[in-house]
Protein backbone atom coordinates (compact mmCIF):
# COMPACT_ATOMS: atom_id res chain seq x y z
CA UNK A 1 0.00 0.00 0.00
CA UNK A 2 1.62 3.40 -1.02
CA UNK A 3 0.56 5.65 1.97
CA UNK A 4 2.66 8.64 2.85
CA UNK A 5 2.61 8.09 6.80
CA UNK A 6 3.35 10.90 9.17
CA UNK A 7 3.06 9.13 12.31
CA UNK A 8 3.92 5.26 13.66
CA UNK A 9 2.54 4.06 16.49
CA UNK A 10 3.37 0.82 17.81
CA UNK A 11 0.73 -1.31 19.59
CA UNK A 12 1.90 -4.75 19.41
CA UNK A 13 1.17 -6.48 22.32
CA UNK A 14 -1.11 -4.27 23.79
CA UNK A 15 -4.33 -5.21 25.02
CA UNK A 16 -8.25 -3.27 24.57
CA UNK A 17 -8.34 -0.65 25.44
CA UNK A 18 -4.62 0.52 24.90
CA UNK A 19 -4.43 0.77 21.37
CA UNK A 20 -7.57 2.44 20.80
CA UNK A 21 -6.84 5.22 23.65
CA UNK A 22 -2.83 5.48 22.51
CA UNK A 23 -4.58 5.96 19.01
CA UNK A 24 -6.63 8.56 20.09
CA UNK A 25 -4.24 10.61 21.85
CA UNK A 26 -1.98 10.51 18.73
CA UNK A 27 -4.96 11.53 16.29
CA UNK A 28 -4.98 14.27 18.26
CA UNK A 29 -1.58 15.67 17.78
CA UNK A 30 -1.59 15.67 14.30
CA UNK A 31 -2.80 17.85 11.65
CA UNK A 32 -5.90 17.74 9.74
CA UNK A 33 -5.39 15.07 6.79
CA UNK A 34 -2.03 13.55 8.40
CA UNK A 35 -1.77 9.74 8.74
CA UNK A 36 -0.94 7.75 11.45
CA UNK A 37 0.30 4.13 10.84
CA UNK A 38 -0.76 1.99 13.99
CA UNK A 39 0.98 -2.06 14.22
CA UNK A 40 -1.13 -4.06 16.40
CA UNK A 41 -1.47 -7.37 16.96
CA UNK A 42 -4.47 -7.21 19.45
CA UNK A 43 -7.50 -9.33 17.29
CA UNK A 44 -9.95 -6.69 18.99
CA UNK A 45 -8.06 -3.74 17.78
CA UNK A 46 -8.63 -5.59 14.35
CA UNK A 47 -12.57 -4.49 14.82
CA UNK A 48 -12.16 -1.70 16.88
CA UNK A 49 -9.74 0.79 14.94
CA UNK A 50 -12.04 0.71 11.58
CA UNK A 51 -15.21 1.25 14.74
CA UNK A 52 -13.35 3.76 16.29
CA UNK A 53 -12.67 5.83 12.96
CA UNK A 54 -16.26 5.11 12.22
CA UNK A 55 -17.60 6.48 15.39
CA UNK A 56 -14.83 9.52 15.39
CA UNK A 57 -15.31 10.25 11.77
CA UNK A 58 -11.91 9.95 10.91
CA UNK A 59 -10.40 8.08 7.64
CA UNK A 60 -9.66 4.40 7.70
CA UNK A 61 -7.46 4.33 5.37
CA UNK A 62 -7.00 0.22 5.52
CA UNK A 63 -4.83 -2.45 6.64
CA UNK A 64 -2.37 -4.57 5.56
CA UNK A 65 -0.58 -7.61 7.17
CA UNK A 66 2.90 -8.14 8.59
CA UNK A 67 4.59 -10.69 10.13
CA UNK A 68 2.39 -11.29 13.06
CA UNK A 69 0.70 -8.18 13.38
CA UNK A 70 -1.25 -5.77 11.45
CA UNK A 71 -0.16 -2.34 9.74
CA UNK A 72 -3.61 -0.30 10.13
CA UNK A 73 -3.68 3.41 8.74
CA UNK A 74 -5.78 6.17 9.84
CA UNK A 75 -6.31 9.30 8.48
CA UNK A 76 -7.15 12.35 10.43
CA UNK A 77 -10.42 14.36 9.42
CA UNK A 78 -10.82 17.84 8.15
CA UNK A 79 -13.11 19.47 11.15
CA UNK B 1 -14.11 19.43 22.40
CA UNK B 2 -17.33 17.34 22.63
CA UNK B 3 -20.33 18.68 20.86
CA UNK B 4 -23.91 18.51 22.21
CA UNK B 5 -24.68 14.88 23.15
CA UNK B 6 -21.40 13.66 22.29
CA UNK B 7 -21.00 12.98 25.45
CA UNK B 8 -21.19 9.62 28.36
CA UNK B 9 -22.44 9.61 32.30
CA UNK B 10 -21.16 6.65 33.92
CA UNK B 11 -22.05 6.11 37.76
CA UNK B 12 -19.09 3.83 39.46
CA UNK B 13 -21.31 2.03 42.41
CA UNK B 14 -19.43 -1.22 42.92
CA UNK B 15 -15.51 -0.88 44.57
CA UNK B 16 -14.45 -4.52 43.41
CA UNK B 17 -11.45 -4.44 41.11
CA UNK B 18 -13.66 -6.33 38.13
CA UNK B 19 -16.23 -3.79 37.98
CA UNK B 20 -14.23 -0.85 38.43
CA UNK B 21 -12.12 -2.57 35.47
CA UNK B 22 -15.38 -2.72 33.11
CA UNK B 23 -16.00 0.88 34.22
CA UNK B 24 -12.14 2.30 33.28
CA UNK B 25 -12.09 0.53 30.06
CA UNK B 26 -15.79 2.01 28.57
CA UNK B 27 -14.75 5.24 30.19
CA UNK B 28 -11.38 5.59 28.13
CA UNK B 29 -13.62 4.06 25.04
CA UNK B 30 -15.64 6.44 25.13
CA UNK B 31 -13.28 9.62 25.86
CA UNK B 32 -10.87 8.06 23.30
CA UNK B 33 -14.24 8.68 20.33
CA UNK B 34 -14.06 12.17 21.48
CA UNK B 35 -17.19 12.09 24.09
CA UNK B 36 -17.10 14.32 27.19
CA UNK B 37 -17.15 11.46 29.57
CA UNK B 38 -17.46 11.57 33.28
CA UNK B 39 -17.07 8.71 35.63
CA UNK B 40 -19.22 9.05 39.37
CA UNK B 41 -17.78 7.51 42.20
CA UNK B 42 -20.37 6.69 44.87
CA UNK B 43 -20.36 4.63 47.63
CA UNK B 44 -18.22 1.37 47.37
CA UNK B 45 -16.79 2.71 43.87
CA UNK B 46 -15.56 5.60 46.12
CA UNK B 47 -12.58 3.18 46.40
CA UNK B 48 -11.19 3.30 43.33
CA UNK B 49 -10.51 7.53 43.65
CA UNK B 50 -9.20 7.09 47.72
CA UNK B 51 -5.47 7.62 48.20
CA UNK B 52 -5.45 4.73 49.77
CA UNK B 53 -4.34 5.81 53.36
CA UNK B 54 -5.91 5.42 56.81
CA UNK B 55 -9.52 7.82 56.27
CA UNK B 56 -9.25 10.74 58.96
CA UNK B 57 -12.81 9.47 59.97
CA UNK B 58 -14.15 11.01 63.37
CA UNK B 59 -16.73 8.59 64.87
CA UNK B 60 -16.07 5.00 66.23
CA UNK B 61 -18.02 3.18 62.98
CA UNK B 62 -16.12 5.56 60.89
CA UNK B 63 -13.06 4.58 61.73
CA UNK B 64 -13.93 1.05 61.99
CA UNK B 65 -15.42 1.67 58.17
CA UNK B 66 -12.17 2.88 57.35
CA UNK B 67 -10.21 0.21 58.55
CA UNK B 68 -12.13 -2.55 56.85
CA UNK B 69 -13.14 -0.82 53.78
CA UNK B 70 -9.41 1.05 53.27
CA UNK B 71 -9.45 1.19 49.58
CA UNK B 72 -7.33 2.80 46.46
CA UNK B 73 -7.06 1.23 43.17
CA UNK B 74 -4.36 -1.28 44.17
CA UNK B 75 -6.33 -2.65 47.02
CA UNK B 76 -9.78 -3.40 45.56
CA UNK B 77 -10.69 -7.03 45.69
CA UNK B 78 -12.28 -9.07 43.07
CA UNK B 79 -16.13 -9.72 43.18
CA UNK B 80 -16.15 -13.23 42.54
CA UNK B 81 -13.16 -15.87 43.67
CA UNK B 82 -11.89 -13.11 46.25
CA UNK B 83 -10.49 -15.61 48.89
CA UNK B 84 -9.78 -12.56 51.14
CA UNK B 85 -8.00 -10.69 49.04
CA UNK B 86 -5.69 -13.73 46.81
CA UNK B 87 -8.58 -13.47 43.81
CA UNK B 88 -6.87 -10.03 43.61
CA UNK B 89 -3.72 -10.89 43.48
CA UNK B 90 -4.59 -14.28 41.40
CA UNK B 91 -5.85 -11.70 38.73
CA UNK B 92 -3.52 -9.38 38.54
CA UNK B 93 -1.28 -11.72 37.81
CA UNK B 94 -3.51 -13.26 34.63
CA UNK B 95 -3.72 -9.90 33.56
CA UNK B 96 -0.12 -9.41 33.80
CA UNK B 97 0.85 -12.27 31.70
CA UNK B 98 -2.07 -11.27 29.16
CA UNK B 99 -0.25 -7.92 29.19
CA UNK B 100 -3.48 -6.81 29.96
CA UNK B 101 -3.21 -3.03 31.27
CA UNK B 102 -3.37 -2.37 35.43
CA UNK B 103 -6.32 -0.44 37.02
CA UNK B 104 -3.83 2.20 37.85
CA UNK B 105 -2.75 2.14 34.17
CA UNK B 106 -6.33 2.54 33.10
CA UNK B 107 -6.90 5.36 35.49
CA UNK B 108 -4.36 6.84 34.53
CA UNK B 109 -4.90 7.14 30.69
CA UNK B 110 -8.76 7.71 31.60
CA UNK B 111 -7.28 10.93 33.59
CA UNK B 112 -5.14 11.37 30.69
CA UNK B 113 -7.93 11.30 27.78
CA UNK B 114 -9.41 14.12 30.45
CA UNK B 115 -12.36 11.86 31.71
CA UNK B 116 -13.53 13.39 34.52
CA UNK B 117 -13.82 12.37 37.51
CA UNK B 118 -16.43 13.44 40.37
CA UNK B 119 -17.08 11.79 44.05
CA UNK B 120 -20.34 11.75 45.52
CA UNK B 121 -20.83 14.28 48.54
CA UNK B 122 -23.64 12.00 50.39
CA UNK B 123 -21.63 8.78 50.21
CA UNK B 124 -18.01 10.61 51.66
CA UNK B 125 -20.20 12.00 54.17
CA UNK B 126 -21.75 8.62 55.30
CA UNK B 127 -18.68 6.96 55.38
CA UNK B 128 -16.84 9.97 56.96
CA UNK B 129 -14.26 10.12 53.61
CA UNK B 130 -12.47 13.87 53.18
CA UNK B 131 -11.52 15.67 50.11
CA UNK B 132 -8.08 14.79 51.18
CA UNK B 133 -8.78 11.37 51.22
CA UNK B 134 -9.10 11.14 47.39
CA UNK B 135 -6.43 11.30 44.35
CA UNK B 136 -6.04 15.18 43.66
CA UNK B 137 -7.19 14.42 40.16
CA UNK B 138 -10.60 14.24 41.48
CA UNK B 139 -12.29 17.36 40.15
CA UNK B 140 -15.30 17.76 41.94
CA UNK B 141 -17.60 16.08 44.61
CA UNK B 142 -20.93 16.68 43.90
CA UNK B 143 -24.63 15.30 44.74
CA UNK B 144 -27.42 13.69 42.31
CA UNK B 145 -28.15 17.14 40.47
CA UNK B 146 -24.84 17.00 38.91
CA UNK B 147 -25.58 13.19 37.74
CA UNK B 148 -28.93 13.88 36.40
CA UNK B 149 -27.81 16.71 34.53
CA UNK B 150 -24.85 15.33 32.98
CA UNK B 151 -26.98 11.88 32.19
CA UNK B 152 -29.51 14.16 30.17
CA UNK B 153 -27.35 15.33 28.30
CA UNK B 154 -25.13 11.82 27.21
CA UNK B 155 -25.81 9.80 24.65
CA UNK B 156 -24.16 6.60 27.04
CA UNK B 157 -25.48 6.25 30.53
CA UNK B 158 -24.53 3.62 32.88
CA UNK B 159 -24.68 2.23 36.35
CA UNK B 160 -22.06 -0.02 37.19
Amino acid sequence: MEIQVDMVQDSIGQMCPMPIAFMAKNVKKLEAGQVLEIRADDEGAHADIPAWCEQTGNGFLGEEPAEGYFRYYVRKKVE
Amino acid sequence: MAEDNNRAAIVVFSGEMDKVFAALIIATGCAAAGMDTVLFFTFWGLNAIKKGTPIKAQSFLGKMMGIMNRGGINRLNTSRFSFGGIGRVLFSKMMRDKKVASLEELLQMAIDLDVHLLACKMSMDVLEISRDDLIPEVEGVVGVASFVKEAANSKIQLFI
